[in-house]
């Protein structure tokens, strides 16, 4: 099934639609993948940098970006779920044939598409790697489409790599460049060892022709978002993925503010030009 | 002069307006006004002009509200209570899903009521389409929202008795009713009797305004109600400083302010409770014991509770002072951002209902006051490094 | 120029030095190269010597009795490695291996001590030079005792 039209109501938007669990891969020791397809109806193709609403009756509902394909438009949904609350719990460790609930797709995108031409820096930091995965991928599909492109992962060890069988088919691929770094000294690991700030600070660009998205904890993306600056690069060519507790997902309910910027509505990609000045300020 | 049945301002007596009541709960309608209800007056369901607080008028202050018996018997001679029609229009809990073992999720069935809201005042106006802007304004709708306002019909006041913590005129939303109404009133009370100056807002309001005996309102008595709301906006308890409120809290957000408001804000949430345009809710969910039935609700929430903004094991705004900044920033400036717009509405509730009475205006004063003292420190400084 | 001074040019490390100071520099300075798995120094050992690697990655390590030698950080292009020769007991405080086949300009430290020594104005704009590559492994080491990517619970 292609989807293509909005079927949930319009005067209901808080309605979610259901969704079954049919994939489910791990990645981690607290990481699952999640492959969802409609049971029913199905919601609109997403962009990269979007999320939807993902519910469990009787638990909750959370904001969870989309880490699947974007070419791949099948009606699925792909997510990518760390375990870290009673939801993401509950998401996390859903079986096959799991009934869900989704809302969605939300918020502003990567925009790949204005960066055509351009040199790619894909800057992740540990689960930050699932928003930016889209970008990788639909990056890859259009390869012809953009100049360099470069990812820079960081985790804490070796297995706590999000896509370890991806990163590595990436890594033997001639016309993407791959830096993964660790920030734990690990036996066994015969890569970087190094924030992954270390490897950006490295990297030879040209400020002239770099868009840079950047997804992981705050002051990580600060730090590499630093470094990006001090190289040359715009702040208007640097781009955030921001996160902030979300209870609609719709702009209604307040939760997601961050200054003037409604991160379900204005982000959760956001440029940072805008978001940069903000993230200095003390719990904002 | 137009006569009775025309389209222009109209009198009426008390007897008018209780038929006027009496033929909105004949057409379907749930009355709702203000009432004298354990010492306040509030909003409530009326089914006669005999429920209104005649003669009641009310004394505000920063933490302070007390009602008072009035020498006549003026019905709406009073200024905002601690409700507001929000808990009408944006109800304190709401149903928004069940689901059941099959997995399906079934919208509650909106039992959205015919709501006539009779006596509200400008302020309380804008607030009503604030919240329009917020709830329906949007790319996503609040559906219920919706379905209450497009059936809703409005008998707006114009005030005539400004209370002493208001400032709608400082603000744009009153003492005069603004557009969006069915029919304003404006109660006039002297030695000829008790009586309403009407004037129609929309085809519904001439309907039913044609229901109610009444004459035509002389050219002397509409200038006369005007002038008594123009005087009203004249006696207003305070006003919020007329700065360019956005870009003093943008420049402002490391201000020594927060810190000294925080000394005094008990992050209690009363404000955010009374005030008619605040909108956040919160979403909760149950399910029975067995798990296969489950319940989505959504309830009003305050961004001074502790975990609104819970993220990570932990919450963004932790202190007292970014959360009481996060209110009034918001208030009354990154709302221009969000919703083209101011969120204040200059009623006052969050001064009178602030235990420790603080008082919005005046903390906007204050905030302009140090942006002041800094620019002038700054010029200080950079004239002493230049010369 | 030298050839050596043009690649310390490159090097942002150098960036505060003087044209006349960089020719000093590279006049101590010469290319070398090392293997995939070619040890420069054990930790302990004195600390002689100062690299400004090109292309490749040093791993800087310690031997930790029962977990064998523990890599505590790696560098690579543009990196500067060793900065023990500058500040007493001279000594390496941890080791470093080739973990790639390396190049690199090695510069001879005693001639930068002593010249460092002989005019202060060169040692400070030297020092200066250290200090940042210094402060900026700091920032990231500390970033990463941030441990940034544990999860909440």
């Amino acid at each position: 099934m292609t989807g293509a039209e909005t079927t949930w109501p319009a005067t209901e938007p808080m309605l979610p639609v259901p969704y079954q669990v049919v994939g489910r891969a791990t990645e981690t020791h607290d990481c699952a993948t999640l492959r969802l397809e409609p049971a029913r109806d199905s919601l609109p193709p997403f962009q990269p940098g979007q999320f939807t609403m993902l519910a469990v009756p009787g638990v909750g509902e959370i904001a969870i970006s989309v880490s699947g394909d974007p070419a791949g438009q099948d009606g699925s949904l792909t997510h990518t779920i760390r375990a870290v609350g009673a939801v993401s719990t509950a998401l996390h460790n859903a079986p096959l044939g799991a009934l869900l609930g989704v809302r969605g797709p939300f918020g502003t995108t990567w925009d790949l598409a204005s960066a055509t031409s351009r040199d790619l820096v894909i800057v992740a930091g540990g689960v930050g790697l699932a928003p930016l995965r889209p970008v990788v991928l639909g990056a890859l599909a259009d390869r012809g489409s953009y100049h360099r492109v470069c990812l820079i992962a960081g985790a804490r060890t070796p297995a706590e790599f999000l896509f370890r069988g991806e990163l590595a088919a990436w890594s033997r691929r001639a016309d993407i460049e791959v830096e993964l770094t660790i920030d734990q000294p690990a036996t066994g690991w015969d890569g970087q060892v190094g924030f992954v700030t270390e490897p950006l600070a490295r990297l030879p660009v040209d400020p002239s022709r770099t868009t840079a998205f950047l997804c992981g904890p705050e002051p990580m993306m600060r730090f590499a978002a630093q470094v990006l600056l001090h190289k040359g690069i715009l702040a208007g060519d640097i781009r955030v993925s921001l996160e902030r507790n979300m209870q609609c997902g719709i702009g209604l309910c307040g939760h997601c503010q961050f200054g003037p910027i409604l991160v379900c509505r204005d982000g959760p990609v956001v440029s940072y030009a805008l978001a940069g000045p903000l993230l200095t300020v003390r719990e904002l | 002069m137009t006569g009775p049945g025309g389209a222009g301002p109209a009198v009426f007596d008390v007897a008018g307006l209780d038929r006027l009541v009496d033929v909105l709960i004949g057409e379907g309608y749930r009355v709702i006004g203000p009432t004298v209800r354990d010492n306040a007056i509030v909003l409530g369901e009326l089914d006669s002009v005999a429920r209104l607080p005649a003669g009641f008028g009310v004394e505000t202050g920063p933490g302070y509200y007390r009602l008072r018996p009035r020498q006549d018997h003026a019905m709406f001679a009073h200024s905002a209570g601690p409700g507001s029609w929000k808990q009408f229009l944006h109800p304190p809990r709401r149903q928004l899903w069940s689901a059941g073992p099959d997995g399906e999720f079934r919208a509650v069935p909106a039992e959205s009521p015919r709501y006539a809201f009779l006596g509200v005042r400008g302020c309380d106006l804008a607030a009503a389409g604030i919240l329009g802007r917020v709830l329906g304004g949007g790319p996503q709708r609040d559906g219920a929202f919706e379905d209450i306002r497009q059936g809703l019909f409005i008998i707006a006041v114009n005030c005539t008795e400004p209370g002493g913590v208001c400032f709608c005129a400082s603000m744009g939303t009153g003492p005069a009713a603004g557009p969006g109404y069915d029919l304003v009133l404006t109660e006039r009370i002297d030695d000829s009797g008790h009586w309403f100056v009407a004037e129609t807002g929309s085809p519904e309001g001439a309907r039913l305004l044609a229901e109610v005996p009444r004459r035509g309102a002389s050219a002397a008595e509409v200038q006369s109600a005007r002038a008594e709301v123009s005087a009203a906006a004249q006696r207003m308890g305070r006003e919020m400083p007329s700065v360019d409120l956005p870009a003093l809290i943008r420049d402002s957000r490391e201000s020594p302010h927060w810190a000294d408001v925080a000394s005094r804000c008990l992050a209690c949430a009363n404000c955010t409770m009374v005030c008619p345009t605040c909108f956040c809710t919160s979403t909760e969910d149950v399910s029975d014991l067995t798990g296969d039935h489950a319940e989505r609700w959504q309830r009003w929430a305050s961004c001074f509770e502790l975990d609104f903004s819970y993220l990570h094991g932990g919450s963004v705004r932790q202190s007292g002072a970014s959360r009481y900044r996060q209110w009034f920033s918001h208030k009354l400036g990154t709302w221009h951002d969000q919703f083209g717009g101011s969120g204040c509405v200059g009623c006052g509730r969050c001064i009178a209902w602030c235990p420790v009475g603080i008082d919005i205006t005046v903390e906007a004063s204050r905030l302009a006051d140090l942006a002041d003292l800094a620019e002038e420190a700054q010029i200080g400084e950079a004239d002493e490094e230049g010369g | 120029m030298t050839e050596h001074s043009g690649q310390l040019a490159w090097s942002g490390i150098f960036a505060g030095l003087s044209a006349i100071e960089l020719e000093i520099v590279s006049a101590a300075a010469r290319p070398v190269r090392f293997g995939a798995g070619e040890r420069l120094f054990f930790e302990g050992g004195p600390a002689r010597g100062c690299w400004l690697i090109d292309d490749g990655c040093v791993a800087l390590d310690l031997l930790v009795p029962g977990r064998g030698q523990v890599v505590v950080q790696t560098l690579g292009r543009g990196d500067v490695l060793g900065w023990s020769w500058l500040l007493p007991p001279y000594q390496w405080h941890f080791g470093a291996v080739a973990l790639r086949p390396t190049t690199a300009t090695e510069l001879d430290t005693d001639k930068l001590r002593r010249l460092a020594d002989h005019d202060p104005r060169f040692g400070y704009t030297l020092t200066l030079s250290l200090f940042q590559a210094c402060a900026e492994r700091l920032q990231a080491t500390r970033a990463r005792l941030l441990d940034l990517y544990r999860s909440s619970l």
